[in-house]
């Protein structure tokens, strides 16, 4: 606890005077004074932000998140620790090589129970063909955050939404009572709170077909997200999320990552639809042979169907 | 029938004779404010609807029905198509029940529209194309026919997941899932379609479009607030915009939001392209909120059609081959 205590920049408040109040009240004040609490388990790779900010608000008096963002690092190639490596393709020469980076993983490396980590090494070796985001398919949460790609929130009064360029996702976040999720979906349920200057997010029923990144990070469909935004300056925002997956993980884990504001005059969110980008991935095989004779139309959509609004 | 298709369409001619106002007039409405100040559009929707498109012939120039037209129109159109989709063997049977699946037209009696087409004004009728775009069409259409089966690109954009038909702009009711949601931040709306989960961000700042070079299949599209109306401009289509019907990328939509109740938004869209019609045409109709959420579209996701489809046609060529 007093370590815990101490990585927020506890000797800062004076200790003495705080003493005489209960740990418990402690740890409440200091969750509503610097608005953040870690989570359980940080290591040396990503150390626990001291954040004293305190964000402009928005007309009703919440912290205003409203803005587009975007991950500066290379989480999407690998969440762990990671050096420069090879394209997939050797013949894509320097363009396309894995560029380094460092663990965002809270502790430096993910908590696999034996069996899933012989899946993760399965999945990074057929990457190329199972990586749900080489096909077009909304990246889930927390990926959809750290594709390379722009998200925006849109924060008025009431539910918030989270609009992704990749694959065009996205999800409202419920900020009334929670609501159960009616099915299970690729983006997940998400009910929302705020704490102090942090706007928490609980995130369930995902698909199970979602990874976490391209080296085969993945989960099942017992995941359970809580994402925390913080402010921590005009233009960056800290982003964790912690992840439980009793089937995949030996325990819980956090991953956290600074979010940075388009700031460029005329910055927008363009379309990715992206699904004719994977169309030869995912169908090439199945293509006319070249000089076969055609099969004849037999659906109603025929002839003109490719240009028309054939359902 | 369910209870409350039911509700809805005995007390259609209640709502007609409170919803009656001619739907061009002015709203007097005066929606409640977002805490920025604009009228607060935000909400979940349906845009679903009965009216086609375009009039029937036999009405001429009848722009709008008579409130007693309509319920007696609804309740013989209810009949059949009840029986048919609870009817063991029938395709509505094995495909959707209608009232299972929620799929009655009219969601909510505020969304009772009596227009005869939503296309407004005497004709009813989308404009006769020009020479140059019926050419451009059957050109199009030349290029895939006899090849619909030889590769996704011959198939159609709803079939690979790229937009649904009625997504627009401007925004068309669709046969099923026929939801939209909107959410508005400082400066911004957003307006997430059900099918296929597609956003539109509306800076309303009335800032310019963007380059022309970039071309989108929703195009772009920039707003601003004209009193309690919101005005949506949008350019920058590629050569497939989501209207369909022969528009080619020149197709410029104008799109104007305007809460008329607690429960409703009037939807009113002019669309035109030079490249495809001598002059533009407009559209109307009331959107109605509804409860819940909208929910997850995942269409590329879950396409299975499109590799069954591809890999049954190479299965066929085999089989001719053999004979």
């Amino acid at each position: 606890m007093r370590s815990w205590f101490k990585k927020l920049g506890g000797n800062r408040l004076g200790f003495g005077s705080l003493l005489k109040v209960s740990m418990v009240s402690l740890a409440a004040a200091l969750a509503l004074f610097i608005g953040y609490q870690p989570a359980s388990g940080q290591g040396p790779s990503v150390k626990a932000p001291v954040n004293t900010y305190k964000a402009p608000r928005t007309k009703d008096g919440k912290p205003n998140l409203n803005g587009i963002w975007q991950a500066m690092n290379t989480a999407n190639w690998d969440l762990e620790a990671h050096a420069a490596g090879q394209s997939m393709d050797p013949k894509d020469g320097a363009m396309f090589a894995i560029p380094p980076g460092l663990s965002v993983v809270v502790g430096g490396s993910i908590p696999y129970l034996p069996a899933a980590l012989e899946k993760k090494k399965q999945n990074f070796a057929n990457r190329l063909k199972l990586d749900p985001e080489n096909k077009c398919y909304m990246g889930g949460i927390p990926r959809a955050h750290y594709m390379g790609h722009p998200f925006q929130i849109i924060q008025g009064g009431k539910d918030m939404m989270f609009v992704y360029q990749y694959a065009g996702a996205v999800r409202t976040i419920n900020m009334g009572k929670p609501i159960e999720a009616p099915a299970d979906s690729w983006m997940g349920q998400s009910n929302g709170h705020w704490e102090g200057e942090t706007l928490v997010i609980d995130v369930t029923s995902q698909v199970e077909d979602s990874w976490f990144d391209r080296a085969g990070d993945f989960h099942s469909d017992k995941l359970h997200v809580v994402e925390r935004y913080t402010p921590r300056s005009a233009d960056t925002l800290w982003y964790e999320a912690r992840i439980e997956d009793p089937k995949t993980f030996s325990q819980p884990w956090t991953i956290r990552m600074p979010l940075y504001r388009h700031v460029e005059e005329n910055a927008q969110i363009l379309e990715f639809k992206c699904v004719e980008f994977a169309e030869e991935l995912l169908y090439g095989h199945l293509r006319k042979p070249a000089g076969a004779p055609s099969v004849p139309a037999q659906t109603k959509g025929g002839p003109g169907a490719a240009k028309g609004k054939g359902k | 029938m369910n209870k409350q298709v039911l509700h809805s369409f005995l007390n259609l001619g209640v709502a007609l004779a409170v919803a009656a106002a001619p739907a061009f007039a002015q709203s007097k409405y005066k929606a409640p404010r977002t805490p920025d100040g604009v009228p607060d559009i935000e909400g979940v929707y349906s845009n679903s609807s009965n009216v086609p498109l375009e009039r029937a012939n036999n009405l001429g120039a009848k722009e709008f029905y008579t409130p007693a037209e309509l319920t007696a129109q609804a309740k013989a159109a209810a009949v059949p198509r009840e029986k048919a989709a609870t009817q063991v063997g029938t395709v509505a049977d094995i495909h959707y029940d209608v009232s299972q699946f929620g799929l009655g037209k009219t969601v909510t009696d505020a969304m009772v529209n009596t227009r005869t087409s939503l296309i407004v004004g005497p004709t009813g009728k989308v404009p006769p194309m020009i020479a140059a775009a019926t050419k451009r069409q059957q050109a199009a259409r030349a290029l895939t026919a006899g090849h619909e089966m030889d590769g996704p690109e011959n198939r159609g954009i709803a079939e690979r997941c790229f937009y649904w038909g009625g997504e627009g702009p401007p925004m068309m009711p669709q046969g099923y899932n026929s939801n939209l949601q909107i959410a508005q931040g400082p400066g911004y709306v957003a307006i997430q379609q059900e099918m296929i989960h597609d956003v539109r961000i509306i800076p309303t700042d009335n800032r310019a479009h963007l380059d022309p070079s970039i071309r989108q299949w929703f195009g772009n599209s920039v707003g601003h607030w004209e009193g309690e109306t919101l005005v949506v401009d949008t350019t920058n289509f590629n050569d497939q915009p989501a209207l369909g019907r022969g528009a080619s990328r020149d197709l410029h939509v104008v799109e104007r939001f305007t809460r008329t109740g607690p429960e409703t938004v009037l939807y009113q869209f002019t669309v035109s392209d030079p490249q495809t019609w001598e002059t533009s045409w407009s559209g109307e109709y009331p959107m109605g909120k509804i409860k819940g959420q909208v929910y997850e579209y995942a269409c590329q996701e879950g396409n299975y059609g499109m590799a069954n489809i591809l890999s049954g046609a190479r299965a066929d060529e085999k089989k001719a081959a053999q004979k």
